[in-house]
Formats: C-alpha cells, sequence, structure tokens
C-alpha cells in the first residue's frame, strides 16, 4: 500500500536574533531538522516530544501553512503547495487541523453553527446557505452537539463542547488527513477521554489519517499506532506504539516514558534526568541529547547519531541504544 | 504518614466560599473537612471549577471582597478566619506560603530573581540587604539551581520554566513555613521537568519536616507524590483515601472514573472510558449528589439525599450513598497488572 503522506528530509529554519539586542546578527533556529516519516491511508501517526522540539512546527510544515527550509511533502503522490494560491487552497480541503486551545481558535462574536458552516463558503462548497447549513448541522450529530446548539456562541460552551466545535469544523471539508495538534490537553481528563473516543469513532467512520501531535504519552499510546518521538527538532526513535512503549530503545524515549506519574507503585525507583530541554538555539554538537543523556560517550559530544533501522518498522537515532537485543555500532566507552 | 497520632497543622471544618455575581450569590466550595498532619504531603485532585484552588485562597484570605468565607480554619489553636487582617499578613509567607501554577507570570519581569528574593528575605525575616543575599544565594542552592551566584543577576525572562517554579519555590522557603500549599506547580511544564520540581518536594518536605498541600489535576502527580489523597467534585470532597494503593481502593464512582479515563502508561490500550456529561457549573445548584447526573450506579435518593463524608476503612472516607451500605457493587478493581513498568 503506498504511503498516503510522504515526509522527506523535511527541514525548517527559523532566523532568529542571536541576542537580545535589536542589532544583533541573525542565527538559524533548526525548529525541524532532517524529519521523514510516511504514513498510511488510515492510520494514526503520534508525534511526541516536549516543548521546542519541533512537533507543532512539523504539523503547520505538513498542512503547507509555511515553506520548508529543505526536504518535501507528498500528499497521496503531490507535493503540498505551500504557495497560498488556488492549489493550495484545493489541496488544504484535503487536510485539516484540529487545534488545541478552542477559545482563542473560535470567532467570539459568531455563532459556532456559522463557524462550522464558514470552510463550505470559503471553498464554495454547496449551492446554497439552506445547503451548507444541513451539512453543517449533520455534523453537529456526528460530534455530539445538539442542534439547538448551532446558534450557540462560544461562552455559552463547556471547554469539551468548543473543542467538538472545532472538530466539526475541521471534518466539515470531508478531509482526508488531520493534523491534531494536542487536540485534548485543554481538557479535563473526563471530558478529554470523551474526545479521544470521538476522534477514534470518526477516524473508523470516515477512514481518516491522523498525524496526531502530544506531549501527553498515555493519550498517544491510545490513539497512535506509531509513533514517532522528536528532541529538538529531530526524530530520535520511531517504533509501532506498542513496541515503542513495551521497550523503548532510545535514552531519551525512556526518560520521557519513567518521568510519566503513575498511580501504581515503582518496582524500581524512576530514572530521571537532569536539567532541561536546551534552547533550539544553542543546539549542541554531536547527539543533542547527550549533555541530558546518562549513557553519553566520547562519541556521542563529537558525532551525530543517524536515524538507523534496528528493527522492521523500528529506528533510533543513538549510538548507544540500551536495548541488549540490539548490538550497538560501537563499543561504549563511558567519558 | 503522621496525620493519626499528633494533632494536625491545619484543621479546616465547614468551609464554605461564597462569591457574588450579577445573578446573585454562588457557592463555590460547599462545605469542606480536611486536616493536613505535619510534615504531611496531601494531595488535593478534581477537575477545573471543583473549587480546589479557591478553597485554598480562601484559606489565605487573599480572595478579596466579593467573596465570604465561612466555617473555620484552626492553625495552632486559632481561626485564621477570624484573626485581623494585619496578624494574618504576618501568618501569609511566613507561615503559610503558596506557589502557583505559572511561575513566570507571578514573578516581577522587571526585577532581578536576586533582588526579588532577597526582598522577601528582608520582609520576612528582617535581615540587612547584604546578608538577605547571601541567603538568596543558599535558597537558589537549596532548590538546585546551577550557577546560583549568575542567576542572581538575572531576569525571570532568562530562564526556563523549569527554573522559574524553583525560583518561586525558593521564594516561598525564604520565610520557613510550616505549610506550603502548591497550587498545580507543574502543569506548565515538561514531564521531565516535572519530574525533578515533584523530587525537590519531596526532598523539601524530607528535609525540613514541612507540610505540603500538592494541588492537582493530574491524578499520577498527586498519587507520586503524596501521603494522602482527597478527591473534589463540585465544591465538596467526594473521597479521601491513602494515595499507596490507590488505584485500587478508590470506591467513589467519580474517582474510579477519573482512573479508567486516564488509563496509566501500562495498561491495556482500548477504548477510554469516559465519565460522560460534563463538570457541572457552579451557578447549577441541584439537590443531592452533585455527581448523580453523569454517575452509572446512581441510586433514586441520590437525587434527594447529599452523602456526607464516610469512614469506609482506616484514613479512608467516602461521600456515596452507595459505599457503606453495599461498597462492594462500586468497586471494580481493575485487572491485574503483571508488568508495572517496562523497565
Amino acid at each position: 500500500m503506498p504511503s498516503f503522506l510522504e515526509v522527506q528530509g523535511l527541514t525548517k529554519h527559523f532566523s532568529v536574533r542571536s541576542g537580545a539586542g535589536l542589532f544583533s546578527p541573525r542565527i538559524p533556529l533548526k525548529a525541524v531538522d532532517d524529519v521523514s516519516f510516511s504514513l498510511k491511508k488510515g492510520e494514526t501517526l503520534g508525534v511526541v516530544g516536549e516543548s521546542g522540539c519541533g512537533k507543532s512546527t512539523t504539523g503547520r510544515l505538513v498542512l503547507g501553512m509555511m515553506a520548508p527550509t529543505h526536504g518535501s511533502i507528498l500528499l497521496d503522490g503531490t507535493a503540498v503547495h505551500t504557495r497560498h494560491d488556488a492549489v493550495w487552497r484545493a489541496q488544504r480541503q484535503r487536510m485539516q487541523m484540529v487545534y488545541q486551545d478552542p477559545v482563542s481558535f473560535l470567532d467570539r462574536r459568531l455563532p459556532v453553527g456559522r463557524q462550522v458552516m464558514e470552510p463550505l463558503t470559503v471553498h464554495s462548497i454547496g449551492s446554497s446557505v439552506a445547503e451548507r447549513r444541513e451539512k453543517a448541522e449533520a455534523l453537529f450529530s456526528v460530534v455530539g452537539l445538539r442542534p439547538d446548539q448551532f446558534a450557540s456562541y462560544p461562552h455559552e460552551l463547556s471547554g469539551g463542547q468548543r473543542q467538538r466545535v472545532i472538530l466539526a469544523r475541521a471534518l466539515v471539508l470531508d478531509p482526508e488527513l488531520l493534523v491534531c495538534d494536542e487536540p485534548v490537553s485543554a481538557l479535563d481528563v473526563s471530558v478529554g477521554a470523551q474526545v479521544v473516543n470521538l476522534l477514534k469513532d470518526v477516524q473508523l467512520s470516515r477512514g481518516l489519517t491522523y498525524l496526531f501531535i502530544s506531549h501527553d504519552l498515555k493519550i498517544v499510546r491510545q490513539v497512535a499506532d506509531r509513533v514517532i518521538v522528536m528532541y529538538l527538532g529531530r526524530i530520535v526513535e520511531e517504533a509501532a506504539t506498542q513496541e515503542l512503549f513495551q521497550q523503548p530503545v532510545h535514552p531519551y524515549t525512556r526518560a520521557l516514558m519513567s518521568a510519566v506519574p503513575s498511580l501504581k507503585p515503582h518496582p524500581q525507583r524512576r530514572l530521571s534526568i537532569q536539567g532541561s530541554p536546551p534552547n533550539p538555539m544553542q543546539v549542541p554538537n554531536g547527539c543533542v541529547f547527550h549533555p541530558r543523556c546518562p549513557r553519553a560517550s566520547k562519541l556521542c559530544q563529537t558525532e551525530r547519531p543517524e536515524l538507523r533501522n534496528i528493527a522492521a518498522n523500528r529506528s533510533v537515532a543513538c549510538h548507544h541504544p540500551e536495548d541488549t537485543t540490539v548490538s550497538s555500532p560501537r563499543k561504549l566507552e563511558t567519558i | 504518614m503522621q496525620h493519626a497520632s499528633v494533632a494536625p497543622l491545619l484543621q479546616i471544618r465547614d468551609l464554605r466560599v461564597r462569591l457574588q455575581s450579577i445573578h446573585g450569590p454562588i457557592e463555590i466550595v460547599r462545605g469542606i473537612d480536611l486536616d493536613v498532619g505535619r510534615g504531611e504531603i496531601l494531595g488535593l485532585v478534581g477537575e477545573s471549577g471543583c473549587g480546589k484552588s479557591i478553597s485554598w485562597l480562601a484559606v489565605l484570605r487573599v480572595l478579596g471582597r466579593q467573596a465570604t468565607t465561612t466555617g473555620t480554619v484552626l492553625f495552632e489553636g486559632r481561626n485564621l478566619l477570624d484573626v485581623t487582617e494585619k496578624e494574618m499578613a504576618a501568618y501569609r509567607g511566613r507561615r503559610l506560603a503558596m506557589i502557583v501554577q505559572d511561575a513566570t507570570s507571578s514573578l516581577n519581569p522587571i526585577h532581578t530573581i536576586g533582588f526579588q528574593l532577597a526582598e522577601t528575605l528582608v520582609h520576612h525575616r528582617r535581615i540587612g540587604w547584604s546578608s538577605a543575599r547571601t541567603e538568596a544565594k543558599r535558597l537558589l542552592d537549596r532548590v538546585k539551581i546551577p550557577g546560583a551566584e549568575r542567576r542572581l543577576g538575572q531576569y525571570p525572562h532568562e530562564l526556563s520554566g523549569g527554573t522559574n517554579q524553583r525560583v518561586a519555590i525558593a521564594m516561598a522557603l525564604s520565610g520557613n513555613p510550616d505549610l506550603l500549599i502548591a497550587d498545580e506547580p507543574t502543569t506548565a511544564l515538561d514531564v521531565t521537568v516535572q519530574a525533578q520540581i515533584l523530587e525537590l518536594l519531596q526532598e523539601i518536605r524530607r528535609d525540613s519536616g514541612m507540610s505540603i498541600v500538592l494541588i492537582s489535576h493530574d491524578l499520577g502527580v498527586v498519587c507520586e507524590t503524596s501521603d494522602r489523597i482527597a478527591v473534589m467534585y463540585a465544591g465538596r470532597l467526594a473521597e479521601m483515601a491513602p494515595s499507596s494503593d490507590f488505584w485500587r481502593s478508590a470506591r467513589h464512582p467519580y474517582t474510579r472514573g477519573l482512573l479508567d479515563a486516564a488509563p496509566d502508561i501500562d495498561e491495556p490500550i482500548g477504548r477510554l472510558r469516559a465519565i460522560p456529561g460534563q463538570v457541572p457549573a457552579p451557578s447549577e445548584t441541584s439537590r443531592g449528589c452533585a455527581f448523580q447526573a453523569r454517575c452509572g450506579v446512581a441510586l433514586p435518593s441520590c437525587s434527594v439525599e447529599t452523602p456526607a463524608m464516610t469512614p469506609v476503612a482506616k484514613h479512608h472516607s467516602v461521600a456515596c450513598l452507595r459505599s457503606p451500605s453495599c461498597g462492594r457493587e462500586i468497586v471494580q478493581v481493575p485487572r491485574e497488572v503483571t508488568a508495572c513498568h517496562p523497565f
């Protein structure tokens, strides 16, 4: 089965001032650095990582919201346009975004029903307002909103209901790809679970493909088929969800997982890593993770590990992956 | 856990908070009884709007005039709700300190970390500025900020969110308080940094015997860090239990619902068992149990009678009409999990 979304060597550099001064020289900030992945139709790819790792930028690049510095994005075999012209708009019909914060992504002064109808107007779908309204109302029942809420304003709805409106607005164009950027992070646990279930249901009934961006490993684990773990703009590990959570191989993935607070008593003390994610403007040499890595060697300080396959559909970017079944390419030499 | 033997540090009885709104007064906190033991970490969990933060702001008496607080808050034999404002000001910071969710915005952006810390120290301990600065450096060392000397001259925007939260903790420690109220101290932070901050809080408790109230919406955070867990729903306590074995022993339908809605990282993958409906707005006052509309095991009497906190085991009480009579029915112990963590 050919991949539905094919991302190759995706790189995005922003030009930022190196210092606080108005005239300090500009340096490139590598928000996304050589990221490649592919997605089959109907599949969910989870993207996890801490703040500033480039996961949201990746999502925006996939939608063609901005132009990548290097790399290519193919949607169903055709390159994603980044010039915001008619071709891009036609393409955007096929891919939509579900945003994190439903309050700031809804118009406070427009009834939510009108906001769901708006994409249809923009793309000139449907011949009359009545027809558009009918389509939007049908979606209201799909996402579990009452028909009488069509005329409500965002402030009259709860957080979960607003997130449903966001989802309805994304679905109204019958897209094939949804980029979900932290869709449940702003919601309470019990309501977030409802939205996650809804996303799963909609995916099944409509055959949607998801790029699911989240920092919440618990949620990603429930939703994604495959997961990529990002750190400072690079993919450090990619695997099927089950395998990744059963046996994380990259030290960063392991640290990330052991940092997730658990309700059950731990058999052993969690392995915590020191320090915080570094400033993307000062990316360390060699392996980007080495200053925080418990297994870092001299090699890690100088040579950047490439993402390499260690099993079928499983790759890791590490000189010393923490798995006994994987033979380390080089001998582990500690500093 | 020392809450049983010695007298508790803080005793809250029937705490109620009423806010004035254009539709009349709204009762946000509807009668809370809570003890905080000496040297104890008490976790307080609940969804947004359940009154978990408001109740502690009410204890500190910082809610302003539109709020009316009733009940008693006994701290060393004195009712904090009765003392004069001047006396209360002496309690704040020195005896009871608070850290908030977003440390970066709670710090003053136009002053250096060093100045802000020293200012607090001068105010609380009545020491000179030069010794305050030395003390500030010691405090930064205590909360494990590397390069403390250099940090003193930096501004909040130059530091990361995690470091700012450490500074906020250092500032809270400056008055040597007996009780530290940590309101969602890690919600804005990444998981790896969150783990470090939680560890720091536990260490502070170990070293100084300070009591900590940890407010969070994340059961996992609270469970890992605290000794006891109190679950709040719609302005009332729903359950109170020791955190060890909490995921197995919790028996209020709401607590169980929360546990099911956010499965742990080692539980089976599948459809999430979400709690239907949503948290009632504080203005919706209904008779009976506030959770009955979303409850899967509600009885007809649940809509009439408001359940009180009833002990069901040692240090474990539940506010559910189902619980004393037929507690077994609502206890759904999850499937035995064999491997707790993959490593």
